[in-house]
C-alpha cells in the first residue's frame, strides 16, 4: 500500500506558533483524569516541550485532503461470527485480583477522586 | 380569577387551567440503550447469557488483560443495521470506534469502545400514536427524530457496600445500540408511548429483547422546562428508569420538580438525577458530576466499519439484504387493520398488545365474521374477564378459533352478550369443548321468539305490581328493576333489546 500524491514539505522553524504555557490548574486537570504522575516542573516542562515539537504540523497544508485516521484505514475489518467462544475461565480471571470476594473483584466505594495537591509545581519528582 | 366558582370541581379545572397558561413548556429528550439479541459480545467470544455465574461470562480481552484485541461481531453489525433501517435513519457507509475514557472499577480497561464521531447511522425518523391515558382526549400522531445510532460496549456491573463495591465482569463488553433522540417530546405521556412503539419494532425484527427488567433495555431522559418563547432552559438527566411506566412517572416528577423550583424563583442545575420507583422522586445522584473530560480518540485497534449499499459492495454486511429481512412494522399493521374496518382506537389498542394482536389475527383468518366486532369483543369482554380470573392471554390453552365462534354466534344473533361472557369463562375455567357444542348442549340459545317474549314480560308485569306502578307514576328506574327481573326469569337468556321494546309496549298499553 502506498501514498498517492507525497509531497514533501519543509518546516520553518521561526514561523511556530508561539509556545504554549501551562498553568498549575490545567496539569491538575491533567494529572486528575490521567492519573498520570505529571504535576511538578520536569512534567510541566516535558509536555510544554512535547506540544511545541507536535506544532510543527500545523504547517502541513491538507487543503482538500481527508483528514487520516490510521495508514490502515484500507484494511478490511475483520468480523467474527456469533458464536461463545471465551469465557468460562473464573480462576484465570479472578488469579490477578489481590482482593476477591465470592468470586467478585473487590474495589474501593464509588470513584474517589484524586486530591488536589498544596503546590502543583514543586519541584521535586516523586521516583 | 377564582370569583364565581361553587364547586370543588369547578376550581379543580380552573387551577389546572391557571397551571397551564403560565406557559411553561417542557422539553424532553430519550437516550435509549439497546442491548443487541446475539450469543457472544460485542468485541469478545464470552457469552452473553443473562443471570450466569458471577464472573464466568468474562474473556481475558473483557478484563482488559494486555495483548488482547477487539474483533468485531457481524451479527452485531446486522443489528445495528436492521435497527437502523426500521427507524428510517441515513446508515452511514463507513463508520469509525472510539475510545471514551473516564475512571470506573467496572470498566477495566479505563475506556469504553463506542461510535462518538463517526456513528453507525443518523437522521432517522418515526412516528408512533401516542394515547393519552384517562379523559376524553383523542390519540394523535406524533413524529420523532433520530440524531445517531451507534454501537458500543456495555460496563460491568457494581455491587455498592459502606466500605467497598464488588464488580461483577458479565456485562462488561455486552453489545449495545445507543439511540439518540431529539428532543421532541413534550411530556412523560409522549415518552412512554415512544419507548412502546420503538419495544414493538424491536422485538419484532428482533434485534433487542426490550426486556427492561433484565437490563436489556435502558432509557435516560434529558428533561428541561422554558416559558413560552424563550430559550430552552437547563437540563437534567434522569437514569435508573426500570421500566415503561418509570419512562412517564419519572419524566412527569421532574417536570414538575422544575416547575415548583422556578416559580419560587430558584434556578435549575446542570446534573444526573436517579428515579427512585419507591418514594416515586428523582433524587440527585451520589457521584456528582466533576468537570467531566471523556478525552475521545480514534480506537487505534479497529479499522474503520465498511457497509455495503447501493452501488458500493466493499463492507462486512449489506444493507440492501438486510432492508428485505424487515417483517411489518407497527405503523403498517395499524394501516392494515384499519383496511378490515377497525376504528383508529382499536388498531392502536391491538398493535400494542402483542399476545392480543395474534389473537385476533388467528381468529379473522379462519373465519368470515364483523373484524370490528370482533376487535371490540377481544379488546371488552376478553380481557375483563381475564383481569376478573388474574390470568394472561398466554395462559389460556385453545385456539383463538374459539372466540372467532364465539363472535359469530353473537353475529347470528343466535346468544346475547351474557352467554358469550359465560362462554369466555368455561374457556378461562379450562373447559375444551367448542363453544357451539356447550351452548347446544346447555340449551343456552337466546330466546328472540316474539310470543315467547311477550309471555315473559307479561309475566313479569304481573309477578311485579309495585314496579310497574312506580314507573308508570314516573319512576324510570323501575324499568329497569323490570329487565333485571325478566334477565333472572329467563336465566339470562332473554334477547334484551328486543325485551326491552315488548314491555314498554306492554306498559303503555
Amino acid at each position: 500500500m502506498f501514498l498517492k500524491n507525497q509531497q514533501s514539505q519543509k518546516i520553518d522553524l521561526l514561523k511556530l506558533p508561539p509556545k504554549t504555557t501551562i498553568d498549575a490548574d490545567t496539569i491538575a486537570l491533567l494529572e486528575r483524569l490521567s492519573l498520570v504522575d505529571c504535576a511538578n516542573k520536569k512534567g510541566i516542562e516535558t509536555l510544554e516541550a512535547a506540544i511545541e515539537f507536535a506544532d510543527q504540523i500545523l504547517q502541513v497544508d491538507t487543503t482538500n485532503i481527508e483528514p487520516l485516521i490510521t495508514v490502515l484505514e484500507d484494511i478490511p475489518l475483520r468480523v467474527r461470527e456469533d458464536k461463545v467462544t471465551e469465557g468460562n475461565c473464573k480462576e484465570d480471571i479472578l488469579k490477578n485480583a489481590s482482593v476477591t470476594e465470592e468470586e467478585y473483584f473487590v474495589a474501593p466505594p464509588g470513584n474517589i477522586p484524586l486530591e488536589a495537591r498544596e503546590n502543583p509545581l514543586y519541584e521535586e519528582e516523586l521516583t | 380569577m377564582f370569583s364565581g366558582i361553587k364547586t370543588v370541581a369547578q376550581f379543580r379545572r380552573k387551577y389546572s387551567e391557571a397551571i397551564k397558561s403560565d406557559k411553561w413548556k417542557s422539553v424532553v429528550g430519550l437516550e435509549v440503550h439497546a442491548q443487541i439479541m446475539s450469543e457472544s459480545k460485542l468485541f469478545s467470544g464470552a457469552s452473553t447469557k443473562f443471570s450466569s455465574p458471577v464472573n464466568n461470562n468474562v474473556s481475558l480481552f473483557d478484563c482488559s488483560i494486555p495483548g488482547t484485541l477487539p474483533v468485531l461481531n457481524k451479527r452485531c453489525v446486522e443489528a445495528g443495521v436492521l435497527t437502523a433501517l426500521a427507524l428510517n435513519c441515513h446508515v452511514n457507509p463507513v463508520s469509525w470506534f472510539d475510545r471514551k475514557h473516564y475512571f470506573y472499577a467496572d470498566m477495566p480497561t479505563g475506556y469504553q469502545i463506542t461510535q462518538q464521531r463517526a456513528p453507525l447511522a443518523v437522521d432517522g425518523i418515526f412516528s408512533f400514536e401516542v394515547l393519552p391515558v384517562g379523559s376524553q382526549k383523542t390519540s394523535y400522531k406524533k413524529q420523532v427524530k433520530i440524531k445517531q445510532l451507534q454501537l458500543e460496549q456495555d460496563s460491568g456491573k457494581s455491587l455498592h457496600d459502606v466500605d467497598r463495591s464488588l464488580v461483577d465482569l458479565n456485562r462488561a463488553g455486552i453489545p449495545l445500540m445507543e439511540l439518540v433522540f431529539e428532543p421532541d417530546l413534550k411530556d412523560g405521556e409522549e415518552a412512554a408511548a415512544l419507548v412502546k412503539e420503538l419495544v414493538n419494532i424491536l422485538q419484532r425484527i428482533k434485534t433487542c429483547s426490550c426486556k427492561m427488567e433484565e437490563g436489556a433495555m435502558r432509557v435516560d431522559a434529558n428533561v428541561s422546562i422554558h416559558r413560552e418563547g424563550e430559550p430552552l432552559g437547563t437540563r437534567t438527566e434522569i437514569k435508573n428508569i426500570a421500566s415503561v411506566r418509570g419512562v412517564a412517572s419519572a419524566i412527569q416528577y421532574e417536570i414538575g420538580r422544575q416547575i415548583k423550583i422556578k416559580d419560587s424563583g430558584g434556578t435549575i442545575i446542570n446534573e444526573t438525577r436517579g428515579w427512585d420507583a419507591a418514594t416515586k422522586t428523582t433524587v440527585a445522584m451520589r457521584d456528582k458530576e466533576v468537570q467531566q473530560d471523556y478525552r475521545y480518540m480514534p480506537e487505534p485497534n479497529l479499522p474503520p466499519l465498511h457497509i455495503a449499499m447501493g452501488p458500493v459492495e466493499r463492507g462486512c454486511v449489506n444493507a440492501d439484504e438486510l432492508r428485505k429481512l424487515i417483517p411489518e412494522l407497527p405503523e403498517e399493521t395499524r394501516e392494515r387493520l384499519k383496511e378490515l374496518g377497525l376504528t383508529h382506537e382499536q388498531t392502536i389498542i391491538l398493535v400494542n398488545d402483542f399476545t392480543l394482536l395474534s389473537i385476533f389475527e388467528e381468529a379473522a383468518q379462519k373465519r368470515k365474521i364483523n373484524y370490528k366486532h370482533l376487535a371490540n369483543f377481544l379488546i371488552n369482554d376478553l380481557l375483563t374477564i381475564l383481569n376478573k380470573n388474574e390470568v394472561e392471554p398466554n395462559d389460556i390453552n385453545c385456539s383463538s378459533d374459539y372466540y372467532g365462534e364465539i363472535v359469530e354466534l353473537l353475529q347470528n344473533n343466535k346468544i346475547n352478550r351474557n352467554t358469550a361472557c359465560m362462554l369466555v369463562q368455561e374457556i378461562v375455567s379450562g373447559n375444551q369443548i367448542r363453544p357451539t357444542k356447550i351452548v347446544q348442549e346447555k340449551n343456552l340459545f337466546q330466546i328472540t321468539d316474539i310470543a315467547e317474549l311477550t309471555k315473559l314480560c307479561q309475566e313479569v308485569i304481573n309477578e311485579n305490581e309495585k314496579a310497574v306502578r312506580d314507573y308508570k307514576s314516573g319512576k324510570i328506574k323501575a324499568l329497569k328493576y323490570l329487565m333485571g327481573a325478566i334477565g333472572k326469569k329467563s336465566k339470562n337468556l332473554a334477547d334484551m333489546a328486543k325485551a326491552n321494546d315488548i314491555l314498554k309496549t306492554l306498559l303503555h298499553k
